[in-house]
């Protein structure tokens, strides 16, 4: 993982020594300050710390975000992610709740139509299902409904997607669901620093931003520059990151599956296929220029998610590609996803079901017409 | 309440002669729950309603032109047409909704009363502490959102009172077919909250157990579950064929009009004259007809129209003002914390 990250951070250097327009306010932030960033910069945090003091950070800030949910408080977090809030903020900054979903989500909204900043944690995602009618119907709409006079600032987190072994009710993906209604904004993080500066950003938003992070990401380490630990620090909402530059074929990807991605094109590298890996970072607003952009340089797209293929994530990319830059393909568009079945329990159907490095090296050769058995799977 | 009574007369007239359209619930019958309660509350109080919400806001204060050049879906009304009959929604007056599905203003009502009481204890705000009111109907308490709030107003003492207007039914579903124990009032107990029960067709009864509970929240020893026994005249809307209702159920609560009742009473104890109630109903007429001349008179939304507000963040799509990329803009990123 660090070997692939190193190399990404290196692309992230040259990007900005070249001046690619601004990723980030820290990127101008070090690069005006200092040109050996390269050298210096040796702090690694895990995702969790990357949220957790992002949390921490916006609270001390500004004492109208508050945090609410199961085991945020005394239990430190389900996943730790709230680790140390109660005992800085206190029980009326840190609300362990009953388990109601839909009232405590409800209740968010009511709080943030009046002007409070919640944070409102789901356990997982999945239990978010139970409270679904409060992202969409009173969250996501009331901003249109009201005309723009009562807006919702309010922050919906928590893991998404397949985690390990825990089968088909834990294991959903979400990102497609929430991608589709317009009024949310949903952001999925991949490393510490997409975790801290969409969370800063989400946090600041007048809107309600649906925050889809990965459990099995939380206590991955990433490098990170000093300016993403700087408390200023957001990154934009709507804007997706090139981790990899390529010219043979373009690899769209979101939260866990980027780092999948980032392996495969390590991979694909040997055998001298130069694939550009997109980082997503937001599925609504979605980046399609920057998607766009790079399919008319390289003229080939593969999107990879880990949800289910039928409407997913995916299809909505390829769409927006087709539509958009059609007489730049030079192969037809491939989705990768998770299989169209609940998530099994067994370990190795669990593996078939997920997408795996291997079927992403084949989609790729496959797009660049290299001979690959479209039935082979990995076991 | 005879502007409430009026006004919803009038929408059925309008609704009739294709001025108004989609699904439109009146109020008729029920007035003296939303003016008993209402009338006690300030500007900066809240309300949540379900989508039987025109005489709600009408009671918080928002203008009778407002709520019907919105039910025209012009772009006047309150929410610049973009809400509609289900969804009326007022910063200014403190309406948080009007909305389409039961219960869901219930958790918001709840939420709304949070942010009082964190606003005193935390950010050590000075002044009365806001009180939120949540409407419902006797349907919606048998909805799984009304006992999670229950329970947690109660647990951490929040400032709200859930006033059941219990109608007796739920569209065409009789309340004794659908409950198990039908004294809805019972359920507060149960969590530890002040109950009461009221007679909704008398609004003076009904203020007087509205201003206890009111004096409750504002004190800061919780909320407060009232159901009031109440009745609407009409079906549960405009398209409702209202066959299920037995005639004589009718006839019992139209001889206990509460606009009717209330005439009765200032009359006989001398508070009002004949003449002093004549001149009120005027002016209501004269309101409410004003109201559907601005309605009619008011512009359609424009096309562009279409695609605001979808997020408060104007360009919420990612691009700044000047069509470039937000994070193009160093203002954009610069950031607000101070540690």
């Amino acid at each position: 993982m660090v070997g692939a990250l190193g190399k990404n951070f290196a692309t992230f250097a040259s990007r900005l020594r070249g001046g690619h327009g601004c990723d980030t306010a820290a990127a101008a932030a070090v690069w005006a300050v200092s040109k050996r960033f390269m050298s210096s910069s040796g702090e690694s945090i895990t995702v969790r710390e990357a949220l957790n003091s992002a949390i921490d950070e916006e609270m001390s800030a500004d004492s109208k975000v508050f945090v609410m949910g199961e085991e945020v408080g005394e239990y430190q977090g389900a996943y730790k992610v709230t680790k140390g809030l109660l005992q800085k903020f206190g029980p009326d900054r840190v609300l362990d709740t009953p388990i109601t979903e839909a009232g405590f989500a409800g209740l968010g909204v009511g709080a943030a139509m009046y002007g409070l900043k919640p944070i409102v944690e789901f356990m997982t995602f999945n239990f978010a299902m139970q409270a679904i009618d409060h992202l969409i119907n009173s969250a996501a709409k009331t901003n249109y409904m009201s005309g723009g006079t009562i807006n919702v600032p309010i922050v919906f987190r928590g893991p998404n997607g397949a985690a390990a072994g825990v089968a088909a009710q834990h294991s959903q993906c979400f990102a497609a669901w929430y991608g589709q209604v317009p009024g949310l904004k949903v952001l999925v993080p991949y490393d510490a620093e997409d975790a801290r500066g969409l969370m800063k950003a989400a946090i600041r938003d007048p809107d309600p931003v649906v925050f889809l992070e990965n459990e099995l990401l939380y206590g991955e380490s990433f490098p990170v520059s000093k300016g993403v630990l700087d408390p200023s620090f957001t990154l934009p909402i709507g804007k997706a990151k090139i981790m990899r530059e390529g010219n043979d074929l373009t690899l769209v990807a979101f939260s866990k599956m980027v780092g999948y991605a980032l392996k495969a094109a390590d991979e694909l590298a040997k055998e001298g296929i130069s694939v550009e890996v997109i980082n997503l970072r937001s599925i609504r607003p979605l980046d399609r220029e920057t998607i766009n952009a790079s399919v008319r340089k390289t003229s080939r797209l593969l999107t990879l998610e880990e949800g289910w293929p039928q409407h997913g994530v995916g299809a909505e990319i390829c769409a927006s590609v087709v539509e958009e830059s059609f007489y730049y393909l030079d192969a037809p568009v491939e989705r990768i996803c998770g299989a169209d079945v609940p998530m099994p329990y067994a370990a190795n159907l669990e593996r078939l079901a997920v997408p795996q490095i291997d079927d992403i090296i084949r989609a790729a050769r496959r797009a660049c017409f290299r001979k690959e058995d479209m039935r082979q799977a990995t076991a | 309440m005879v502007l409430g009574r009026s006004f919803e007369d009038m929408c059925a007239q309008m609704y009739y002669r294709g001025k108004m359209f989609g699904f439109v619930h009146l109020y008729n019958g029920q007035e003296a729950v939303s003016t008993g309660f209402i009338k006690l509350l300030k500007q900066t109080d809240f309300v949540t309603s379900t989508y039987r919400d025109h005489v709600h806001a009408l009671s918080k204060g928002v203008p009778a032109r407002q709520v019907m050049a919105e039910l025209f879906g012009k772009s006047t009304g309150c929410c610049r047409g973009q809400g509609g009959s289900m969804h009326m929604f007022s910063a200014e007056h403190g309406l948080l909704g009007g909305f389409a599905f039961i219960g869901e203003g219930i958790p918001v009502a709840v939420g709304a009363a949070f942010t009082s009481k964190y606003k005193r204890e935390v950010l050590k705000e000075e002044g009365d502490m806001p009180v939120s009111i949540a409407f419902f109907g006797d349907g919606t308490a048998n909805n799984g959102q009304f006992f999670e709030c229950l329970n947690m107003a109660q647990l951490w003492k929040l400032p709200v009172i859930f006033v059941v207007e219990n109608n007796l039914w739920a569209i065409g579903m009789s309340h004794y077919r659908s409950t198990s124990d039908p004294e809805i009032w019972k359920k507060g107990p149960a969590f530890g909250m002040a109950s009461a029960h009221v007679d909704g067709m008398d609004v003076l009864k009904v203020r007087e157990v509205a201003k206890e509970a009111v004096e409750r929240a504002r004190r800061g020893d919780g909320p407060t579950l009232i159901e009031c026994e109440t009745y609407r005249f009409r079906g549960h809307s405009l398209a409702d064929p209202d066959e299920l209702r037995a005639p004589a159920e009718k006839a019992h609560y139209a001889a206990r009009d509460p606009i009717v009742a209330l005439k009765k009473y200032l009359l006989d104890n001398e508070i009002a004259t004949e003449a002093e109630l004549k001149s009120i109903e005027k002016k209501i007429d004269e309101v409410v007809e004003d109201a559907v001349e601005f309605a009619d008179a008011s512009p359609l939304p424009g096309r562009s129209q279409l695609l605001e507000n979808v997020f408060a963040d104007p360009k919420g799509f990612g691009i700044g003002p000047d069509g470039r990329y937000r994070c193009e803009d160093p203002g954009f990123t610069a950031g607000t914390a101070q540690v």
